[in-house]
């Protein structure tokens, strides 16, 4: 069978969003080759019937294991897991979200299978029955295209890049017969940074700051942009500002931070160095805010107004409050 | 305290990389190469905790041509005792590479495999997992903190907003992230002293994975640019261009 198992990323009892993305990407996978979502689901207490929701982006079972050892990730179980139902049923590809966990996960399952593993794709399709994916290298600065020779192929999803489908799937859940077992390496907790804020790489909104900000705290001002975007929204930094100690390292963006492709992407008083460039000039939209007109950073913008951060920000946030305010 | 830490030799972060001509590699001229960063941090770890113990011995691994004596050399040079060149052409294919490695690493005696968090030309991010599966043993990636206490490691790795606290017995495997330490610059003494430790050279045959390399392109070309307009007055006409133009407001 042209079966496609999704790895339904969760943390807690609840889906992380990568998960409905990477089960939306896998139906119209298995649409191409002709068979069937299995949607993988490990979590804590709740997850299970949290996992049902995926019937809705098309899955068609969904093999869930609630346990209180599952509430944090534990690779080993993970990998257990995957190879067993992958020794049972013999899938065509293995999809896993390209975040921290989905990435560590892939290439341990990679390791097991002993089977090839395209990270971060952000393009597949299927030719004359192999499946080919496209995926970012050397920080984007090209592209390569690869074709899978074996199967199951395993692949993660760069987040962000490949949308939500509503697909109603057969959607028979099952709780897999995976009790916690031998565990080499633990995961003992999580240390929570900005919570209330979302990661720059799951954000569909970045607002990040640069040198340009000349201060830590004038980050209020950007801030209050976030919040006047939204939910959707999060802010993001250039490596500069974070080596400065002025932002925290979670925050990025760029070759030796996070690679991110939000829909809508504002660099306000960042130049614009390649390295920077490689983090986010895959972004829809990018909108530069930068004094000078010689910033390499317009160079990649769809949008650029030349001026002072401090003048053009403030405004800025004021007119989408605005539009924000009138229900636009 | 022995440690294996395996490095690879990349282009520099700041090289422009072009496609060459066959579509199916990159263009070496004027390309500088370096290690790669986050090898360095693992160099970095794995120096500074047979200092702190006295005693070890820290060898560096790498999987690649002639011209990775030289990234080899400035690991030595860092302070490392000995190396190892498996010879061989690699390509962005992760798996062959972490075979070659587990195969060269199995049977050796270490407390520590250190590793970057990613290489900056394939951008994997998956030989350090792998190796570790092939190997059988626990791992933690994308580390920005560890400790070490009575053959147990705890591990602070990078997540989505915020950190994983991971946990594991000796002999384990790391993936290094920035932050973990301050990787140090080659002393000149350093550089003298590298010339004279042991570096051996074997060749090895990659089996293949699954990737097959169908070409390599220039990144997606991004839109032509445009000046909105100068200062706090151009606002209102960039709302409307992001509303109206490309519908992300
Ligand atoms: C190996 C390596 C890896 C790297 N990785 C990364 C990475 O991941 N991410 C990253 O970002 N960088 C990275 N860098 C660093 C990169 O080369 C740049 O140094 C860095 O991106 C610069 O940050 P910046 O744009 O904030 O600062 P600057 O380059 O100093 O730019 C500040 C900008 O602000 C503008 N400005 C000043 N005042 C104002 C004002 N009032 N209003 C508007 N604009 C103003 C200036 O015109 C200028 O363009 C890396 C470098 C190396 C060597
Ligand atoms: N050819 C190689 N030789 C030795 N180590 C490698 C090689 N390729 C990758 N690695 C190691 O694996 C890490 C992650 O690489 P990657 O999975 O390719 O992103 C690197 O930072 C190195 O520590």
């Amino acid at each position: 069978m042209a079966d496609v198992i999704a790895y339904a990323e969760m943390r807690d009892g609840t889906l992380r969003p990568v998960a409905r993305e990477t089960v939306s990407a896998a139906r119209v996978l298995a649409d191409e080759l002709g068979g069937n979502v299995v949607a993988v689901a490990l979590g804590g207490p709740g997850s299970a019937d949290a996992a049902r929701e995926l019937a809705g982006y098309g899955a068609d079972r969904i093999l869930t294991a609630e346990n209180e050892a599952f509430a944090n990730y534990d690779p080993d179980s993970a990998v257990r897991a995957i190879e067993s139902i992958a020794g049972d049923m013999s899938p065509v590809a293995i999809v896993f979200p390209a975040s921290a966990q989905g990435k560590d996960l892939s290439a341990r399952v990679a390791g097991r299978l002993d089977r090839s593993l395209a990270s971060e794709v952000t393009e597949f399709d299927v030719e004359d029955g192999s499946i080919v994916v496209t995926r970012p290298v050397y920080a984007g600065k090209a592209y390569a295209r690869l074709r899978f020779r074996e199967t199951p192929a395993l692949i993660s999803l760069r987040p962000n890049v490949f949308p939500v489908v509503k697909k109603q799937g057969a959607g028979v859940a099952e709780a897999l017969d995976l009790e916690p077992g031998e565990v080499r390496t633990r995961v003992s907790g999580i240390e929570g940074g900005s919570r209330e804020r979302l990661d720059v790489r799951e954000a569909d909104v970045v607002v990040a700051g640069g040198r340009g900000m000349q201060a830590p705290e004038h980050w209020k001002m950007l801030d209050d942009l976030v919040d006047a975007l939204g939910p959707q929204a999060t802010l993001g930094a250039s490596r500069a500002v974070v080596d400065a100690g002025w932002r925290p390292h979670g925050e990025q963006v760029g070759q030796t931070g996070k690679v991110v492709s939000p829909s809508l992407y504002f660099a306000i008083g960042i130049s614009g160095a390649i390295q920077h460039l490689a983090g986010m000039q895959t972004a829809n939209v990018i909108v530069a805010v930068n004094k000078d007109p010689e910033a390499p950073i317009f160079s990649v913008a769809n949008y650029g107004i030349v001026g002072d951060a401090f003048e053009v920000v403030p405004r800025l946030t004021e007119e989408i409050r605005t539009l924000r305010d009138s229900g636009g | 305290m022995n440690s294996i830490v395996c490095i690879k030799r990349v282009p520099d972060s700041e090289a422009r990389i072009r496609v060459a001509a066959d579509g199916r590699s990159i263009d070496p001229s004027g390309v500088k190469f370096d290690m790669n960063e986050y090898d360095k941090y693992a160099i970095e770890e794995a120096i500074q905790r047979r200092e702190a113990a006295g005693d070890g011995q820290v060898t560096v691994i790498t999987v690649g041509g002639d011209e990775a004596r030289e990234t080899l050399r400035q690991a030595l040079a860092m302070g490392a005792d000995d190396a190892v060149l498996l010879r061989a052409d690699v390509s962005l294919d992760g798996l062959p590479i972490a075979r070659a490695l587990a195969d060269e690493i199995r049977g050796r005696p270490f407390d520590l495999l250190l590793f970057g968090k990613q290489a900056i030309d394939d951008d994997g991010m998956q030989v350090p997992a792998m190796v570790s599966e092939l190997l059988g043993l626990p791992c933690a990636t994308v580390v920005v903190s560890l400790q070490i206490e009575n053959g147990r490691a705890i591990a602070r790795r990078e997540i989505e907003g915020g950190h994983e606290v991971v946990e594991f017995e000796l002999p384990g495997v790391i993936a290094a992230q920035k932050g973990l330490n301050e990787p140090r610059y080659p002393s000149l003494k350093g550089i003298m002293a590298a010339k004279k430790k042991p570096l051996e050279e074997k060749d090895v045959a990659l089996v293949d994975g699954g990737l097959e390399l169908v070409g390599l392109t220039g990144p997606p070309a991004r839109p032509e640019p445009q000046i909105v307009g100068e200062g706090a007055e151009a606002v209102p006409e960039l709302v409307r261009r992001l509303r109206q133009e490309v519908k992300v407001l």
